[in-house]
């Protein structure tokens, strides 16, 4: 182990794997010492456990209905209580991380690349390409997130893969006017310059260069925006046009349990915790990440 | 005639993930009103002797010292609050760029007045009066015009001699001139510096000019402090840096070009010669 | 022969015209000077002539070829540049092999492991610096990674912009005498931009003064060194630095 530690910190690598792997551990060192970073570290990694392992996590089956046992509150047998259809509500909270993790792994496949390329696109070669693009950025920007993954879903039908592509679609433009940004900066420096003195393409120097740079900022950034895109998911499940019933969707669930929330309190807040925890999460540990991973920050470590 | 400044034992120490740093390890010596200059390569812990004097050196940098007293105020029980006062008011600093230095929003005119007022009351009248004539010994010849301009709107030049006419209106006791020409083309280099000289001389203050340019300290100073990874390694008149003994010393002075050049090759510093020692 | 010769060179950025008629010719194997106060336009001829300044009108010829407005791979196979700021020129997130390397992939050429370590022991860098990022190395190894870089492909021609003046006395001593050095090993031609005429002494066998976008003298090494400028101008700047030295 102390070995391994040397061969990490070793201010004179052998290999470019070794180097990069001590990076890695020098910023993953920096993380474990952020407080809050560890929290949503932990969260985070709860969750992808939730969902990996939620056959076994669940108590029951989370479709099967037992109206006899409807509307229970929280017990021995049902840890976080019973739906109105009598299903057991921490077997569905387990499930709907899966779902939660999918909405959230996709869109941040989707999205991120997508504004990466373009806003990198953009900022590189500026002129009528950046007012084309950012044009369109701004005409994305300027309408109310919700209002448009909406006016999608409701032009596309209601279900969750439809839920997923119009939340990429209204995310995107976020994270190319940060790439464009990033990029301007970094347009000019002498480091681009030198490198295009050395013969490089444009193609080269963007994917090869500028992109690796926009790409901290950008994690840090889909990062943070996890907690909205989950609350988004679960707002397009409350008005019925995300996941579609029985699939235990936390933001349907909630809806559901809005008819008895006076009563059986738990039906709706349970799945209410669930995404206030791990929006939570994603929270804090992208403010972990921006300590540590900022470029301005200057990587002194 | 008690010394102006009076430091003993200076240390700067920052924690890093190997252990503490000092970057300033025990460094003394006593100032008049006179003129005096550091120098030293970039980590030779110059700068941060500078701001320890007024306290800027920040977290988690940590300053002690057996004895830091200016003016006979012990500088190192000083609250916050209570180093505001002094900032300014007694002791000044000027600092490498004055891009960085001067608010973008506020006109020149307007933030030499608040750095007058925020130390005196005073009618606002001869507020401006007390501008402009600051202005004009910086050599600004048409001090109302330029009491108008923003920063962006003056040169580099112009930009430090603004800077140097908000530090020096209060009429502080001791300046301090952290590389305050650096940024500086050379022809404005000189006419910076006799500024700062002149006002200097003429008001009888202490100063302290830090910079890596031994020329130039030489040059604009009575007295000179080399610095060398924290400590002083060096410390005599100004005219007689050539007689330097330490042997950093004499190879700084032996590493620098010179304008009649006819060496082949610049001898370099041999650190191992005393880093040991 | 010549190896650089610009005819007439009028730069602008956007509507501002920054030179006026410069015109120059350097030999191959010679190392030039372009000295003169900030925006006096000095570093913008070097620009222009590495095709980061396209905006130009006249003539630029290197190696008897004209040059075309933007940056090509032929070009760059014979005219390098080395620049003033080692913090900013070097990438912050690539080490110092992947920054040597990438000529080599640019250009298709092979054997990259050897020749990355051999222009780095030409410059004097230890190959344990090799897989360090730029924040594990000092501003002098970095600027001798920055000329190694422009080494890489094994250039004539090298425009200097400032390269010591970021640097400690000390360490500009040590990369002045690695240019020295590298200049008569590799028969290089050097263009250096620079406002410190101590350096330009030891450096260079000749310089033009410049001053508002115009030449205002040419002159030889050891008319410097004699202190024998004609121009006024060139005197003043002389003076300033004489001043400086005790």
């Amino acid at each position: 182990m102390a070995m391994l530690r040397d061969w990490l910190i070793d201010d004179s690598p052998a290999s470019p794997m070794q180097a990069r792997l001590g990076r890695l551990y020098r910023i993953f060192g920096a993380l474990m010492h952020n407080p809050l970073a560890v929290i949503g570290a932990i969260i985070i990694i709860c969750l992808i456990l939730a969902a990996l392992f939620a056959p076994w996590l669940a108590t029951h089956d989370p479709l099967r209905q037992a109206l006899a046992e409807r509307l229970l509150p929280p017990s021995a047998a049902h840890w976080l209580g019973t739906d109105e259809l009598g299903r057991d509500i921490w077997s569905r909270v387990v499930y709907g991380a899966r779902i939660t993790l999918v909405i959230v792994a996709l869109v941040a496949v989707l999205a991120a690349p997508a504004g990466l390329v373009i806003g990198v696109i953009s900022g590189y070669f500026g002129g009528w390409v950046d007012r084309i693009l950012m044009g369109i950025t701004d005409i994305f920007l300027s309408l109310p997130k919700l209002i448009l993954a909406l006016a999608f879903v409701a032009a596309l039908g209601p279900g969750i893969e439809n839920a997923i592509i119009a939340i990429a679609i209204t995310s995107w433009p976020g994270y190319a006017r940060v790439a464009r940004a990033e990029t301007l900066t970094f347009k000019n420096s002498e480091f681009i310059a030198a490198v295009r003195l050395l013969g490089a393409s444009s193609l080269r120097v963007n994917l090869g260069h500028v992109l690796p740079l926009c790409t901290s900022s950008m994690i840090i950034r889909v990062t943070l925006d996890m907690a909205g895109i989950i609350l988004t998911a679960a707002g397009l499940g409350f008005i019925g046009l995300g996941a579609q019933p029985p699939l235990p969707e936390w933001g349907a669930m909630i809806s559901r349990g809005r008819s008895f929330i006076l009563d059986q309190w738990w039906v709706a807040t349970m799945p209410g915790f669930a995404i206030i925890l791990v929006s939570l999460g994603f929270c804090f540990f992208g403010d972990g990440l921006r300590d540590v991973l900022d470029p301005k920050s200057g990587e002194q470590r | 005639m008690r010394p102006l400044l009076e430091i003993e034992n200076l240390r700067v120490t920052f924690p890093t993930a190997r252990g503490d740093i000092d970057v300033v390890r025990g460094v003394s010596f006593t100032l008049g009103r006179e003129r005096l200059g550091i120098v030293g390569e970039s980590g030779s812990g110059k700068s941060m002797t500078g701001r320890s004097i007024l306290k800027l050196v920040r977290a988690p940098g940590h300053v002690t010292a057996d004895k830091l007293a200016f003016d006979g105020i012990d500088l190192s029980t000083r609250s916050e609050k209570q180093m505001r006062a002094i900032r300014g008011a007694r002791i000044s600093m000027v600092m490498q760029d004055p891009k960085f230095s001067l608010n973008p929003v506020m006109t020149i005119g307007e933030q030499i007045a608040e750095a007058l007022l925020t130390h005196k009351r005073l009618p606002r009248r001869e507020v401006n009066d007390r501008v402009h004539s600051m202005l004009e010994s910086v050599r600004i010849s048409d001090p109302e015009r330029v009491a108008r301009l923003y920063p962006h709107e003056v040169s580099g030049g112009m930009g430090q001699r603004v800077m140097i006419a908000m530090m020096l209106i209060p009429e502080p006791d001791l300046l301090i001139a952290d590389e305050p020409t650096s940024a500086l083309d050379v022809s404005v280099q000189a006419q910076v510096l006799d500024i700062i000289d002149e006002l200097v001389r003429r008001k009888g203050m202490g100063l302290i000019f830090i910079s890596h340019d031994l020329n130039l300290v030489s040059s604009y100073c009575d007295r000179i402090l080399v610095m060398n990874t924290g400590e002083v390694v060096e410390e005599c008149k100004a005219g007689e840096l050539m007689k330097a003994a330490h042997p950093y010393t004499r190879g700084l002075i032996a590493s620098i070009p010179r304008l009649d050049e006819t060496r082949d090759e610049l001898p370099v510093l041999d650190r191992s010669a005393w880093a040991k020692a | 022969m010549i190896a650089l010769s610009l005819k007439d060179l009028d730069i602008s950025y956007g509507d501002t015209q920054i030179t006026h008629k410069v015109s120059l010719d350097i030999a191959e194997g010679e190392s030039f000077a372009l000295v003169g106060e900030s925006g006096s336009g000095k570093s913008t001829v070097l620009k222009a002539i590495a095709g980061l300044a396209p905006q130009w009108t006249g003539e630029i010829r290197v190696l008897g070829k004209a040059r075309s407005h933007g940056v090509d791979r032929d070009f760059s196979r014979i005219c390098q540049m080395v620049f003033q700021d080692p913090y900013g020129s070097l990438h912050p997130r690539k080490t110092v092999d992947a920054t040597l390397g990438e000529a080599l992939t640019i250009h298709g050429i092979g054997n990259r492991s050897a020749r990355v370590e051999e222009v780095m022991g030409s410059v004097g860098l230890d190959r344990k610096f090799r897989f360090r990022f730029p924040h594990q190395l000092s501003g002098g190894q970095r600027q001798r990674v920055a000329i190694a870089r422009a080494l890489m492909l094994k250039p004539k021609i090298l425009l200097l912009d400032e390269p010591t003046s970021a640097l400690d006395v000390s360490v500009q001593a040590e990369i002045l005498n690695l240019l020295k050095r590298l200049r008569r090993e590799q028969n290089l031609t050097f263009l250096m931009v620079t406002h410190n005429l101590p350096v330009v002494s030891f450096l260079c066998d000749r310089l033009a003064v410049m001053r508002q976008g115009r030449i205002v003298e040419v002159a030889d090494i050891d008319e410097l060194k004699r202190g024998d400028l004609k121009e006024s101008y060139s005197r003043e700047l002389m003076q300033i630095s004489a001043a400086h030295a005790t």
